[in-house]
C-alpha cells in the first residue's frame, strides 16, 4: 500500500513539475527491473567465518553471478617451507585449517616418515589415530553448529562449543596446545597419552554421546532449519568430481571417496567404521553427512582406546627424533642428536613422495620433493578447499543472498587453508 | 649426506599389487600413446611417475580420462616446479591423476625453457584444472593457453614476478645479521 503510494505520489509530482514547465524534457522514472546491483560480499563480512571476499551481480535478491576473490591471507607456506628443516613445517601446517590441525600435523610427519622409510609403532598409530578422529569431530561440529547460527540458529552452536573445548583440553593434555597444537613429531608422537589425558578422553567419550543426540533432535528433522537448507546449492557428483571435490563434500554428492578406507594410513585399516554417503549433495546432505561422521568418528576412537595396544610411542630413529632432556644432559650421543635435529643438520633423503591424508574438510595432500638437502625441494599442499571453493560462484548463482550464506559455511572452507 | 642408519631408504615395501597395477597403467599408456613419449618412468614409494612432453601433456589426459578401463576421472593436484640448473628445462608442471574406480594413481611430469613458459590448459578437462592453473602462473609464470582467466589468484595483481622461482630467496639477500658463519647457509 504503502509502497503504491509513494509512486502514485512521484507520478503526482512529475506530472505537476511537467504542467508547471511545459515543453521542457523531465527525467523519466528509472525502470529498476532489469537493473542489476553489484553487492560486495566481503572480504570481512560477519557471516562468512573469515576473509572471503565474493564480488555478486543481484536481481533483486537473486545472484546473478559471483566473482570470489581469494588470497587476503596469503603467507606464502610452500616458499617458507623450502627454506625450513621438515620438523619446523610443521607448525606451518597448524596454520592451514585450523580447525583440525592435529590431522595436518599428523598428515605432515606420516609424509615426512614415508620418505625417510620409518615404521611408526603400533601405539603411536593407534594415538594419532585417537587424535585425528577427535579433530575430526572438532572441525565438524564447527562447521554443523555454524551452519545452525546461519540459519538463526544459536543454541546448537553455543551447546556444542562446550564440547569442542573439552576436546581442546584434551590436546592440552597431549601437546600442550590448543589450537596450533604442533603435534606429534617425526617418528611418533611427542610423549605417551597420560593418565590424565585417558581420563579426560574416557570421560568426554562418555558424555558427548548425549550431547550430540541433543543437537542432532534439535536440528536433523527441524521443519525450519530444514526449509532453509534442503536443495539449497546441491552439485552432482559428477560436477563435484570434476570441480575436485573430496572429503563430506563428495560424499554428500554420493561418491563413496575417503582416504581413510581407500587408501589406509596410520593402521585406518584395523578399525571398523562406516562411510556416510548423501543423495543430492545440497546443503541439508552435507550436514548430515558430517553429522553421521562424527558417529563414525566416535566408534573409531573408542576401538582405538579399547584396543590401544602397549609399547613404544616413537619409532627408534634417533637422527631425526629428538631424545628426551634427561638423556641429553647425561649422553654424549643423544646431545648430538639434540643438536643436529635442532639445528636442522639432519640431511634427508633424495625422492619425491605423495602423501594424503582424509582432512577435515577433504583429502589433504603432501607433494614433498626432497633433493638430499636439510629442507624440501619444493613442497606443495594439496588443499581441499582452495580446490573446492571454486566452484562456489556455480553452486551459488540462481539462489539469494541468504542461501548463498548457507551454501558458503556447509562447504567448510577455511580461511587458512584456502590462502596457504 | 644421508645419516647411515636411514640412509636413503628404497621404496618401501613395494607390495606385488601396486607393482601390478602399476605395470598394468604403464602398457596402456604405452599402448594409447607410444613408448617414445614417456621418459624417465619410476616408480618413487609405489606411485608411477612419467615424464612427458608439454605437445602431448593435454592429449594423453584428455585419453586417460576417457579411458573406459581406468577412468583417471579424478585431478587430483598440479604444480608447477622450477630447476634453474637444467638449462632449456627450467620449469615443469607436475600433475597427480587419481582413478577412484581402481584406486590408482598416476603422475606426469612435463618440463620446458623458462624462456617460453606455454603449457596447454586442462580446464577443458577438469573444472578443477583452473585454480590450479592460476595459482602455477602466479607462483612460477607458467602461461596456459585456453584457460579461460589467467590472472593471479593468490598474491596482488600488480606483482610483476612470480614469487616461487627459486632465483627468489625466501629472506633479502641484502641483510647482513642473519649470516650465518658456522653452518655455512
Amino acid at each position: 500500500m504503502a509502497v503504491n503510494d509513494a509512486l502514485a505520489g512521484t507520478h503526482k509530482i512529475q506530472e505537476e513539475a511537467a504542467a508547471q514547465r511545459p515543453g521542457q524534457l523531465m527525467p523519466i522514472l528509472n525502470d529498476f527491473s532489469q537493473e542489476l546491483t553489484t553487492l560486495n560480499l566481503g572480504p570481512t563480512h560477519p557471516a562468512t567465518h573469515g576473509i572471503f571476499q565474493n564480488i555478486l551481480q543481484m536481481d533483486g535478491e537473486r545472484i546473478v553471478s559471483g566473482v570470489p576473490t581469494i588470497g587476503y591471507i596469503h603467507r606464502a607456506f610452500e616458499k617458507l617451507a623450502e627454506r625450513k628443516p621438515f620438523y619446523q613445517i610443521t607448525t606451518l601446517t597448524d596454520r592451514m585449517n585450523y580447525c583440525s590441525s592435529p590431522i595436518n600435523n599428523l598428515g605432515w610427519h606420516m609424509t615426512v616418515e614415508k620418505l625417510l622409510g620409518v615404521t611408526v609403532p603400533k601405539r603411536a598409530q593407534y594415538i594419532r589415530v585417537i587424535m585425528m578422529e577427535l579433530a575430526r569431530i572438532a572441525d565438524h561440529l564447527i562447521c554443523n553448529s555454524i551452519l545452525g547460527v546461519d540459519t538463526g540458529a544459536f543454541t546448537g552452536f553455543l551447546y556444542v562449543f562446550q564440547e569442542r573445548e573439552k576436546i581442546y583440553e584434551i590436546y592440552e593434555e597431549v601437546c600442550g596446545a590448543r589450537l596450533t597444537t604442533n603435534m606429534g613429531r617425526v617418528g611418533g608422537m611427542e610423549r605417551d597419552l597420560s593418565p590424565a589425558a585417558l581420563d579426560k578422553l574416557r570421560a568426554w567419550l562418555k558424555s558427548f554421546p548425549a550431547v550430540m543426540k541433543e543437537f542432532e533432535n534439535m536440528f536433523n528433522r527441524n521443519r525450519i532449519f530444514m526449509d532453509r537448507v534442503v536443495n539449497v546449492g546441491p552439485i552432482s557428483a559428477e560436477k563435484a568430481l570434476s570441480y575436485g571435490f573430496t572429503g563430506p563434500n563428495l560424499r554428500a554428492a554420493g561418491v563413496d571417496y575417503d582416504v581413510r578406507a581407500m587408501n589406509p594410513y596410520s593402521s585406518y585399516e584395523d578399525f571398523e567404521f562406516d562411510i556416510p554417503v548423501g543423495t543430492n549433495g545440497d546443503t541439508y546432505d552435507r550436514f548430515i553427512v558430517r553429522n553421521e561422521e562424527i558417529w563414525q568418528s566416535l566408534r573409531i576412537i573408542n576401538q582405538a582406546v579399547d584396543k590401544l595396544p602397549d609399547g613404544p610411542y616413537h619409532a627408534d630413529a634417533p637422527h631425526y627424533y629428538l631424545p628426551t632432556k634427561p638423556e641429553v644432559y647425561k649422553n654424549m650421543e643423544a646431545l648430538i642428536y639434540h643438536f643436529k635435529i635442532v639445528m636442522g643438520e639432519i640431511d634427508a633423503p633424495v625422492g619425491e613422495v605423495y602423501h594424503s591424508v582424509e582432512g577435515g574438510n577433504g583429502e589433504l595432500g603432501f607433494y614433498l620433493i626432497s633433493d638430499g638437502g636439510r629442507t624440501p625441494y619444493r613442497l606443495h599442499f594439496r588443499r581441499p578447499c582452495f580446490i573446492y571453493y571454486q566452484a562456489y560462484p556455480e553452486m551459488a548463482v540462481g539462489t539469494t543472498l541468504s542461501d548463498a550464506i548457507v551454501i558458503l559455511s556447509s562447504m567448510n572452507v577455511i580461511a587458512g587453508e584456502l590462502d596457504a | 649426506m644421508a645419516p647411515d642408519s636411514a640412509a636413503a631408504p628404497e621404496a618401501p615395501v613395494a607390495e606385488d599389487p601396486i607393482k601390478a597395477q602399476n605395470a598394468q597403467v604403464l602398457a596402456l599408456l604405452h599402448r594409447l600413446f607410444g613408448e617414445a613419449t614417456f621418459t624417465d618412468v619410476h616408480e618413487p614409494y609405489g606411485l608411477l611417475t612419467a615424464t612427458t612432453t608439454r605437445e602431448k601433456i593435454h592429449e594423453i589426459i584428455a585419453g586417460l580420462q576417457q579411458d573406459q578401463e581406468l577412468k583417471f576421472h579424478f585431478l587430483t593436484t598440479m604444480c608447477g616446479i622450477n630447476y634453474p640448473e637444467n638449462v632449456g628445462q627450467e620449469l615443469g608442471m607436475i600433475y597427480h591423476l587419481h582413478s577412484m574406480t581402481k584406486n590408482i594413481r598416476l603422475r606426469l611430469k612435463i618440463f620446458f625453457p623458462i624462456a617460453d613458459p606455454v603449457v596447454p590448459t586442462l580446464t577443458d578437462l577438469y573444472n578443477t584444472a583452473n585454480w590450479m592453473e592460476r595459482e602455477a602462473y602466479d607462483f612460477f609464470g607458467i602461461i596456459f593457453t585456453g584457460h579461460p582467466n589467467l590472472i593471479r589468484i593468490l598474491n596482488v595483481e600488480d606483482m610483476d614476478y612470480h614469487p616461487m622461482r627459486r632465483e627468489y630467496p625466501v629472506e633479502d639477500g641484502t641483510r647482513e645479521d642473519k649470516t650465518d658463519l658456522f653452518f655455512g647457509r
